[in-house]
């Protein structure tokens, strides 16, 4: 089972990535999955811009118009950023710290698939009798009174997709914990996997009061519950606290390996090392631990209480500190370094601004008197799209350059990526600097359209110009992917030349057991010191050569989510149709009998045997 | 790990639960769960301490003349003692006596089923009396609340009879040794629950 | 799972003090449980008696967390060595737990 070396036909391909367990492959089904969920969630923006462009405008109805909010704040956090930052995560945690494969490789397949299918029933919404209308919050009294099932699919779609990443947050942690190379101490872990410990472990605390959230919301629309119906007893505010016990955390979820991944690149790219790493590492947990004693900030308005709203206040202040420690490490980081401007490069500077100026106006609704006037408004929409786009995005575009060489031995063109920057970049800062005007002249979120002459229209019109900026920007980054993988030009190892930690020191195209000898870790950015002492291979070996223990692939996983797909029909058309009820079982018994396969087939996995392993072209000797 | 090994008492580890990275893996992993699930069980506490009694106006049911504490006693005392017997299972896991491993775990079903048994005669008994799941929201919360825990014991037994069976006839190994434990832990953890079911639920419920 | 485990046979002595060692920690679990089963009569009956509400709940409550500590650290082995990542996942949940339900009675709105 040499690696690459035979060409495979499609079938035989799709087989490959539908059973895959190989963290790399894994990755690789999320890049293309998400990236797809983002363009989707693109396109909803552009409707929603689109009719915004003009004041009274009817390119699309006030419900549509709702169902195309609610879908582009869902798609976009739990279907688009999520995914792609759990795909950088498998593509480069491991190779980081010199680990053969995750904890779970099985789990972490059925990870992705839960995530797959939770997304496409979500989505399936928008051809089965219209899409979720209650805003992404799906706050419990609109969403209760909401007709059709959109809300149903929001519900069951991000119970399963939730129950993936849940998965996944166990598997990256464990991994971390258990799985480390010799030598790699946890203050020697490159700033990326910090962060995807810490996103991880915000993972394992923050989706299961989501994961109740849902279920309320979904006995209460579809099985006679009563959590939130004040008729009977229920209070609306439950699923407020419950989303934002997991929603605010959500946000450092996706906001903290975005941090990794700028401060790989500001270290690779200055040629220095990272500026106050353990100060970064503390920062980086402390925003964790911060980031769950904040969510109340998101209901100052909802009418808590003064004490209530002051204890978060300050909590959410609180948060400026570390992250500030950070921004400030990043440019002590530049500072006097050899710096070199890739594509790369150049969004991690451009979201040092971007990102603070959605910190300050963070800092600004973190106040409660000023958020009872900035509330609901475009100014919100403002600060959250630049902390999201501005960090996360960007995070997002920077590590695709960056990290597309060692995940697919190719790379991007840095000509066309310098285009889609400034395309992005400009068409960001036009869309939404002028939101914050548009919040501060009154204008609310999530209206559909909005009336002549209250001085809103310019504004929104340049808002919806910058917005195809963007969409131009993505555009030339889709040709550019396509035009390198046509071109299929190889790079090898270190394509930068100036790559610090382990997984640039990996032969490319990566071996599927990623290390033929565990690496021997001599300290932080262990490549960058191999390098400075000559080392040709890159790497200090801690075992020599010996069979390498492998874990086989599997359908199962497939299986098990598709299972609860089909359950989720099911439940969603339950009391309606006839079939629900016996779908539903079918789709816990299709679920539930393939993880009994599961448990009852013993399956240890193969072996990489020494010889072969010898055999194989720049092997050591 | 070769499973071929064939272990003696004198020869197997002290700690056969994680000898093996994977055991280990799992041991870890399993450990993290338990953490996710302190807070899924906090929400679900957390939102029927929100909704004790509370339902339409009118509503006849409350805490105290609903729950039975004599029924709550016996099955506190079938879940706590299945914990001992879970702990014995583990102890002669430890000490390569498959066998008393087996016998220990069989006893612990049958408390299992015990208790089970008794929930759902509850439930049953509170359907009777017209306090349903949709009733008020103070009944969502109750049967979501306990019966989650419920579902935990059912998916317990369910993962200890598996094991039981698949493993019956070839007895421990280094592979299925963490499986075991794991089963063992999460048994606990059910137990963990209960505690503050019938503190927090029903006596609680009953002081008012 | 690369590394092989390799078997350490024990002598018979060693055996022997093994055996005795998990005997009295065993026994030092059925201990626990008596102290359990204690702390379960002594919440129920305290109940029954009928004192005021606000003497038995704090008391009752403070029985749970006995309990559950002795559940963890002892059934659960929390107090043996390489449970380190245990308790500071186990003690995270806690901390969100407890912040969950003191939100959920005291600022939901009523």
């Amino acid at each position: 089972m040499s690696s690459i070396a035979q060409k495979k036909g499609f079938g035989a391909t799709l087989w490959d990535y539908l059973t895959t367990v190989d963290h790399k492959k894994i990755a690789i089904l999320y890049l293309i999955t998400g990236g797809l969920f983002f363009v989707i969630g693109g396109i909803e923006a552009m409707v929603i811009r689109i009719q915004l462009a003009q004041p009274d405008s009817d390119f699309v109805s006030a419900g549509l118009f709702n169902q195309m909010i609610t879908m582009h704040g869902t798609t976009m956090i739990f279907l688009a950023a999520m995914p792609l930052l759990l795909g950088f995560m498998n593509a480069v945690m491991p190779l980081q710290i010199g680990a053969r494969d995750v904890a779970f490789p099985f789990l972490n397949s059925l990870g992705f698939w839960l995530f797959f299918f939770g997304g496409i029933f979500l989505n399936l919404s928008w051809f089965m009798g219209g899409a979720p209308d209650a805003g992404w919050t799906s706050y419990a009294s609109l969403a209760l009174a909401s007709p059709g099932h959109g809300i149903d699919f929001y519900t069951l779609g991000l119970l399963i997709s939730g129950f993936g990443t849940l998965i996944g947050g166990i598997n990256f942690l464990v991994t971390i914990i258990n799985m480390r190379a010799p030598g790699m101490t946890y203050m020697r872990m490159p700033l990326f996997t910090w962060t995807t410990f810490v996103a991880s472990a915000l993972i394992l605390f923050a989706f299961p009061p989501l994961t109740v959230g849902m279920v309320f919301m979904m006995v209460d629309r579809m099985f006679d519950g009563n959590f939130f119906d004040h008729t009977m007893g229920g209070n609306t505010i439950i699923w407020e606290h419950l989303f934002w016990i997991f929603g605010h955390p959500e946000v450092y979820i996706l906001i903290l390996p975005a941090f990794g991944i700028f401060s790989e690149i500001f270290a690779t790219f200055s040629r220095k090392r990272l500026f106050g790493y353990s100060a970064m590492v503390f920062a980086t947990v402390l925003i964790g631990f911060l980031g769950f004693m904040v969510w109340a900030h998101h209901m100052f308005t909802v009418g808590l209480g003064p004490t209530a709203n002051a204890i978060f206040s300050v909590a959410t202040m609180a948060i400026a500190v570390p992250t500030g420690v950070k921004i400030f490490n990043w440019l002590l980081t530049i500072w006097g370094g050899s710096i070199k401007f890739t594509v790369a490069m150049i969004y991690a500077v451009a979201f040092i601004p971007t990102f603070t100026a959605g910190g300050v106006t963070g800092i600004m609704l973190a106040s409660a008197p000023l958020d009872y006037q900035l509330h609901d408004s475009y100014f919100v929409v403002a600060h959250f799209h630049y902390v999201i786009v501005g960090g996360v995005v960007l995070g997002l575009l920077a590590g695709l350059h960056y990290y597309w060489p060692l995940m697919f031995n190719t790379m991007l063109s840095e000509a066309l990526g310098k285009w889609t920057f400034w395309l992005f970049f400009i068409g960001f800062h036009l869309t939404f600097f002028i939101q914050h005007f548009l919040g501060l002249l009154g204008m609310p979120r999530r209206v559909f359209t909005f009336g002549a002459n209250q001085g809103w229209d310019l504004y929104n019109l340049i808002s919806s110009i910058g917005a195809i900026g963007m969409a131009l920007g993505v555009a030339v980054l889709v040709v550019n992917i396509i035009r390198t993988i046509v071109k299929n030009e190889k790079v090898g190892r270190d394509p930068w030349g100036d790559g610090r930690t382990l997984e640039w020191a990996v032969p490319q195209p990566v071996p599927f057991y990623n290390f033929k000898q565990t690496p021997l870790v001599r300290g932080l950015d262990t490549f960058w010191i191999e390098k400075q002492e000559g080392n040709k291979e890159g790497m200090t070996y801690a075992e020599p050569v010996g069979d390498i223990h492998m874990p086989n692939n599997s359908f199962i996983p497939v299986v098990i989510s598709f299972g609860l797909f089909v359950a989720a029909f099911g439940a969603l058309y339950n009391g309606e149709q006839p079939w629900a009820v016996p779908v539903l079982i079918l789709g816990l018994v299709i679920t539930f009998g393939a993880m009994i396969v599961r448990s009852l087939k013993d399956d240890h996995g193969y072996h990489v045997h020494k010889e072969d392993l010898m055999d194989e072209k720049g092997g050591k000797h | 790990m070769d499973l071929n090994t064939k272990y003696t008492p004198q020869s197997w580890p002290d700690h056969p639960e994680n000898t093996t990275l994977e055991g280990k893996n799992k041991f870890t992993g399993f450990w993290l769960f338990l953490g996710g699930e302190t807070v899924t069980f906090a929400s679900l506490f957390a939102t029927y301490l929100a909704l004790k009694n509370k339902g339409p106006s009118g509503m006849e049911f409350t805490t105290q003349d609903l729950f039975e504490l004599p029924l709550v006693f016996i099955m506190t005392m079938l879940l706590l003692t299945s914990s001992l017997t879970s702990v014995y299972a583990m102890y002669h896991m430890k000490n390569y006596n498959f066998k008393a491993m087996q016998a220990w775990l069989m006893v612990t079903v049958i408390l299992g089923l015990a208790f089970l048994g008794f929930e759902i005669y509850e439930f049953n008994h509170y359907v009777h009396l017209g306090f349903t799941f949709g009733q008020s929201a103070f009944s969502s919360a109750f049967f979501i609340l306990v019966g989650t825990h419920g579902a935990h014991v059912v998916v317990g037994l369910g993962w200890i009879i598996l094991l039981m069976v698949r493993n019956a006839k070839r007895g421990l190994n280094l592979y299925n040794a963490p499986k075991f434990y794991l089963a063992s832990l999460y048994w606990h953890f059910i137990d963990v629950v209960w505690v503050f079911i019938f503190t927090v639920v029903y006596l609680m419920g009953v002081v008012g | 799972m690369a590394h092989d485990v390799h078997a350490h046979v024990r002598s018979q002595t060693e055996y022997e003090y093994k055996r005795r060692r998990s005997a009295n920690e065993m026994r030092g679990h059925v201990t626990t449980f008596a102290i359990m089963i204690f702390l379960t009569l002594i919440a129920f009956t305290m109940v029954y008696a009928g004192f005021s509400a606000y003497f038995v709940v704090p008391i009752i409550l403070l029985l749970a967390a006995v309990q559950v500590i002795l559940q963890l650290y002892y059934f659960m082995h929390m107090s043996h060595k390489g449970h380190e990542t245990a308790q500071l996942f186990l003690y995270s949940g806690v901390i969100v737990a407890f912040i969950t339900i003191l939100t959920m009675i005291t600022i939901v709105w009523w």
